[in-house]
């Protein structure tokens, strides 16, 4: 079981948490035109990395904050945790 | 029966306490703090089971969890627990237990058949054997095998026994208080930090209790009983026992499961059968210690043959001896260790040592005592069936390739020790890649992978001198590097024998015309022919070999036979060990039951149950209830002998006619608050939101981004900035981490917060055409009239002194009204309800009364809303805005959802009128169309309906609304029914919606 850092709570287990997916990927904006396929790619379309990974984790069971976790998908080390609205390096 | 193997002045047993317990239905005497097999040893008894495959006799192997054969079956307070070593549990008064995998006694098997026809059960038998004819499997192949195989039963009674969890966070947990786990312990104790002992025996000490040392002055013994008794009473410590530490997984969270009442009679009150402990642990000091090596030989799994280890421990903790003419096979000096302990309680031991002309202060002690012993000299066979007889012993060449001078020696068990292996499963578990220690012939552990490291002989130190200082050492610098603190101890002499070095010679080769099996094993029944074929078959992997031959698997885990086996695949491929590798240790490391890893979540603590406060109204009115999500809601009232369908009816029936209340405080409630709420919720819900007025009530549906429709409810803007949104009782969790997604990570810079108020409000939905007339008695200083509160209005009253809100939305489709309350005061509500109703003839109804009115209006529900529909699918295009965006429009347009002919809900009604239709129906055309049918859709949801006193059902068919008219068929295939059904409009009752207006 992960030992996850909340950034508004400090480190929590994982079943705490509830896995959130890739936190790279970005909505397109509303109103905007786009084509099939980038709203495809949007909706459907994950990486799947093995390594290093960005991801969401909602903190359901404590401060129901969505937060951002870098981890290695194959070794389950985390590198850092970030808030919804940081900077991610 | 009399203890005849009992010695009267040695062992840690309370000889005060005598204990009788029951082994395959026999009688037999044993003491307080024996263990089964101890108590049955000192009885003379060595047969307890047969072994996996052949069926050959088994008898005691080890003293711990280095165990294969002895697992038992037993019997608790009417409990079954199988899969029990009997080198591990405790004997207590009335124990009952009895041996696995025999049929029909352990005395007469009748798959021991297996062992005379082994040449036709090789490695991979099973994949091999019973292929063929494959009608064969089910008859004679399946049931033979489950008969004779397998370590016991379990039971299929309800475990009355209560298991626990426990979560705990540590500096330092430890994993065994050997001399290394107990010198750490004490040393990082001692600095301040926070530290957990585990030892997975009920006695600390480790291999402190059975050896000859000494530690700043006093015996192993002595000082481990210090060290304990001074950690128990330290507030930053805790120490358990019977308590193994068998699992390691990520981010250093180790699992341990402690048997808390195993070894007693009956559970404690207020105490659980077992506890399983989640430990978070900054450190953790691996010291699990070793586990004897066997030596390979003929016939080395006949009861007798044991770890040299293993009898001296029976001898030295328990005061049993495992014979009286012991011949003890030793390729180091361990086995003179033994020996010595033989000899100490009056019984003349033959050593037999594999080196030609070893010397050191333990042979030297030895010699002196007057032991025999023969240089060069190995075990051929042992000989016996159900226990060892004799042995064939033989001098061997320098070479070790050669045998010679065989002769048959008479003896009555063979005591083993083909030097250590360390126990790195925690290690490896870690992630922790062992390397290969030639010096010792086994893997220790490598590079720290985790925050763990691993000390004592579990790291290869197999001196005391060594482990003591190393212990030392690691638990102050651990410590310092958590605590800061710098209180380091000195560490107490250490006075030991000096030992030698072992022989690297571990598999005796067979004599001339000799086919002995020689096991490997001893669990899994793998002999060295075994491996040899499976290598000859072309596995070379030793993973695959593991998995061809069954070495090393199952509940061992290959702790006595990992590194013979591999040691046998490295001479054969002529590689070293290293080059072959070890196979992956997964945890357990030990079998933990079920029980334990269940915890208290089963039956009704599986899951919470969330009542409304009502509840209580409820019961006392005979509801029966129905599980919706974690909530129990009422499903009917029961009045008098009411069939489930007959109270619905009539629940609807007077909702339609009169009036009825339904307890609708399950469903999520949200409220959404700040400046830009109006523009959130535009974007949440697909239809427009921006200029409903304050105090107004909107029906919306929201959508996920691939365009499904996610959930419905009304919102009510309560003032400028508040909105009270409700969700379905389902997705009610779902669409608050929705909400909160897009307002934390999409649109930030929407000034808007979210929260849950679903359990703050008690709910009552008012419902029929008597509502209006009741509530303007619930509520006489509130203008309820249409244009007051008109359909989809909202207003704040006072109901008997208490604040109400009132939302004028109707599910039903009737007249209707929803009455909110503070929690607290819900009763009062619904009580108030029922008593000022009773004139209006008003009713409660329930869940199926509340889905017929639904069915009938044509409604959707979770059961059209199915996570598969968008909007049009259910008729919802009408809320579908075409000038805003939303989450989900762009999925809309894509050209799956805009085909003409999308399934789509429409009313269904059987042709005759009176059957009812099966949910899950297919529709289709031609019932006796060749299979597969291409269905055209299927029933969603079937009711009576009380409207038109005949059935009705939502489908969701292709193309429906040009399917109305049509005359199909409704087939079940589950209940084998085709019933003639035509297809209408699935607004079924009041089409044009004129009740809930009026
Ligand atoms: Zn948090």
């Amino acid at each position: 079981m992960l030992y996850i850092f909340c950034p508004h709570c400090g480190s929590r287990s994982q079943n705490e948490f509830a896995y959130g997916g890739d936190a790279t990927v970005k909505r397109p904006e509303l109103n905007k035109e786009i084509s099939d396929q980038e709203w495809n790619n949007f909706v459907y379309l994950r990486k799947s990395p093995r390594g290093k990974h960005l991801e969401l984790w909602h903190h359901i069971s404590g401060c129901r904050q969505w937060i951002k976790v870098e981890r290695d998908t194959s070794t389950h080390e985390i590198f850092k945790t970030y808030k919804a609205d940081e900077l991610t390096e | 029966m009399s203890q005849d193997f009992r010695l009267d002045n040695i062992g840690m047993v309370n000889r005060n306490k005598k204990i009788s317990f029951t082994f395959n239905g026999k009688k037999y005497f044993g003491y307080e703090g024996d263990t089964i097999a101890s108590a049955l040893i000192a009885n003379g008894v060595h047969l307890v089971g047969r072994s996996f495959k052949y069926h050959r006799p088994r008898g005691f192997f080890g003293v711990g969890v280095d165990e294969p054969y002895a697992i038992l079956q037993l019997e608790r307070n009417n409990e079954r627990d199988p899969n029990i070593r009997a080198t591990e549990q405790e004997i207590f008064e009335g124990l009952e237990v009895k041996s696995v995998n025999c049929w029909p006694s352990v005395n007469f098997d009748i798959g021991a058949i297996n062992n005379f026809l082994k040449m036709f059960f090789p490695a991979g038998f099973y994949y091999k054997t019973f292929m063929w004819p494959p009608s064969f499997w089910y008859k004679i192949y399946e049931p033979f095998i489950r008969m004779a195989a397998g370590f016991g039963e379990a039971s299929i009674k309800h475990d009355k026994e209560r298991y626990e969890h426990k979560y705990e966070y540590c500096d330092l947990l430890i994993t065994g208080s050997g001399p290394s786990g107990l010198a750490s312990a004490y040393a990082a104790a001692k600095n301040g930090a926070r530290v957990i002992l585990a030892e997975d025996k009920p006695r600390y000490g480790g291999s402190l209790l059975t050896s000859d040392v000494n530690i700043g002055n006093q015996t192993g013994a002595e000082w481990s009983e210090k060290i304990i008794t001074e950690l128990k009473s330290m507030s930053n410590v805790i120490v358990k026992n019977r308590s193994q530490v068998f699992g390691y997984y990520d981010h250093n969270m180790l699992v341990m499961s402690e048997r808390i009442s195993d070894h007693l009679p009956k559970t404690q009150k207020y105490l659980p059968k077992q506890r399983l402990w989640y430990i978070r642990a900054k450190e953790v000091l691996i010291s699990s210690g070793s586990i004897e090596r066997p030596l390979v030989f003929g016939n080395n799994d006949t009861p007798g043959v044991m770890l040299s280890s293993a009898a001296k421990e029976y001898i030295k903790v328990y005061g049993v001896l495992v014979g009286k003419k012991p011949l003890i096979f030793t390729n180091n000096d361990s086995g003179y260790e033994t020996a010595i302990e033989f000899k100490k309680n009056g019984v003349n031991p033959l050593i037999l040592d594999t080196r030609k002309e070893p010397s050191s202060d333990i042979i030297t002690e030895a010699k002196n005592l007057g032991i025999e012993i023969k240089y060069s000299y190995v075990v051929v066979a042992a000989k016996g069936y159900k226990k060892v007889k004799s042995a064939d012993i033989a001098k061997i060449s320098d070479n070790k390739k050669d045998l010679s001078n065989i002769e048959n020696i008479e003896c009555d068990c063979i005591c083993v020790s083909g030097f250590w292996t360390p126990s790195i499963h925690l290690a490896s578990q870690s992630g922790n890649k062992s390397e290969f220690n030639e010096k010792i012939d086994a893997f220790i552990p490598n590079k720290s992978k985790q925050k763990e490291n691993t000390i004592g002989s579990a790291n290869g130190k197999f001196t005391l001198e060594e482990t003591i200082n190393e212990a030392f050492n690691k638990g102050y610098e651990v410590s310092n590097k958590i605590t800061e603190n710098n209180n380091k101890l000195s560490i107490p002499t250490v006075v030991e024998k000096k030992s030698t070095e072992h022989d690297k010679f571990w598999c005796v080769p067979l004599p001339k015309g000799k086919s002995y099996k020689r096991f490997l094993d001893f669990q899994n029944d793998v002999a060295v022919t075994d491996i040899e074929l499976a290598l000859r078959e072309g596995f070379r992997s030793i993973e695959h070999v593991k998995r061809y031959t069954t070495l090393g698997m199952a509940t061992d885990q290959g702790k006595t036979s990992n590194l013979n086996g591999l040691q046998l695949v490295s001479d054969i491929e002529n590689k070293v060990v290293p080059q072959v590798g070890h196979t992956t240790f997964r945890p357990p490391y030990t079998p933990v039951s079920i029980g334990a890893i269940v915890g208290r979540e089963v039956g009704k603590h599986s899951k919470p149950t969330r009542k409304s406060p009502m509840h209580e109204w409820h019961e006392k009115n005979n509801a029966v209830f129905v599980d919706a999500g974690v909530w129990l809601r009422p499903r009917y009232y029961k009045q008098g002998n009411e069939t489930l369908f007959e109270a619905s009816k009539r629940e609807a029936k007077n909702v339609r006619k009169n009036v009825g209340v339904c307890d609708v405080t399950t469903l999520g409630k949200i409220d959404v608050k700040g400046p830009d709420a109006a523009e959130f919720l535009n974007r949440v819900y697909t239809n427009a939101w921006l200029k409903l007025p304050v105090g107004k009530a909107r029906y919306g549906v929201m959508l996920r981004e691939d365009g499904i429709v996610m959930d419905d409810g009304t919102t009510t803007r309560i003032s400028e900035n508040h909105y009270h949104m409700t969700t379905t009782t389902a997705q009610a969790a779902n669409v608050l981490s929705h909400l909160e997604y897009y307002l934390q990570l999409v649109w930030p810079e929407l000034n808007v917060n979210v929260v849950s108020t679903t359990e703050q409000w008690a709910g009552a939905a008012i419902a029929g055409p008597n509502s209006r007339a009741l509530l303007m008695k619930l509520f006489p200083n509130t203008d309820v009239s249409n244009e007051a509160l008109p359909f989809m209005g909202y207003k704040e009253a006072n109901l008997f002194g208490i604040p109400a809100k009132i939302y004028r939305i109707s599910f039903s489709g009737e007249l209707a009204y929803e009455v909110n309350v503070e929690s607290d005061y819900g009763n009062f509500m619904w009580e108030k309800i029922i008593e000022v109703g009773k004139e209006f003839q008003i009713q409660a109804y329930g869940t199926e009364a509340l889905s017929t009115l639904r069915i009938e209006m044509g409604h959707v529900a979770g059961s059209e809303l199915d996570g598969r529909t968008i909007p049009h699918d259910a008729s919802l295009e009408g809320l579908v805005s075409k000038k805003k965006d939303f989450i989900g429009k762009r999925s809309l347009s894509r050209s799956a959802f805009t085909k003409p002919d999308r399934e789509k809900i429409v009313g269904v009604v059987p042709l005759d009128k009176t059957t009812s239709i099966p949910e899950g129906s297919y529709i289709v055309k031609d019932p006796k169309a060749k299979l597969p049918n291409p269905k055209l859709g299927h029933v969603s949801a079937s009711c009576w309906s009380v409207e038109y006193d005949n059935p009705f059902s939502l489908a969701i068919i292709k193309d429906g609304k040009n399917m109305i008219g049509q005359k199909l068929f409704a087939m079940s295939l589950l209940k084998n029914k085709t019933i003639p059904v035509e297809i209408v409009s699935s607004h079924y009752v009041d089409p044009e919606g004129k009740r809930v207006r009026a």
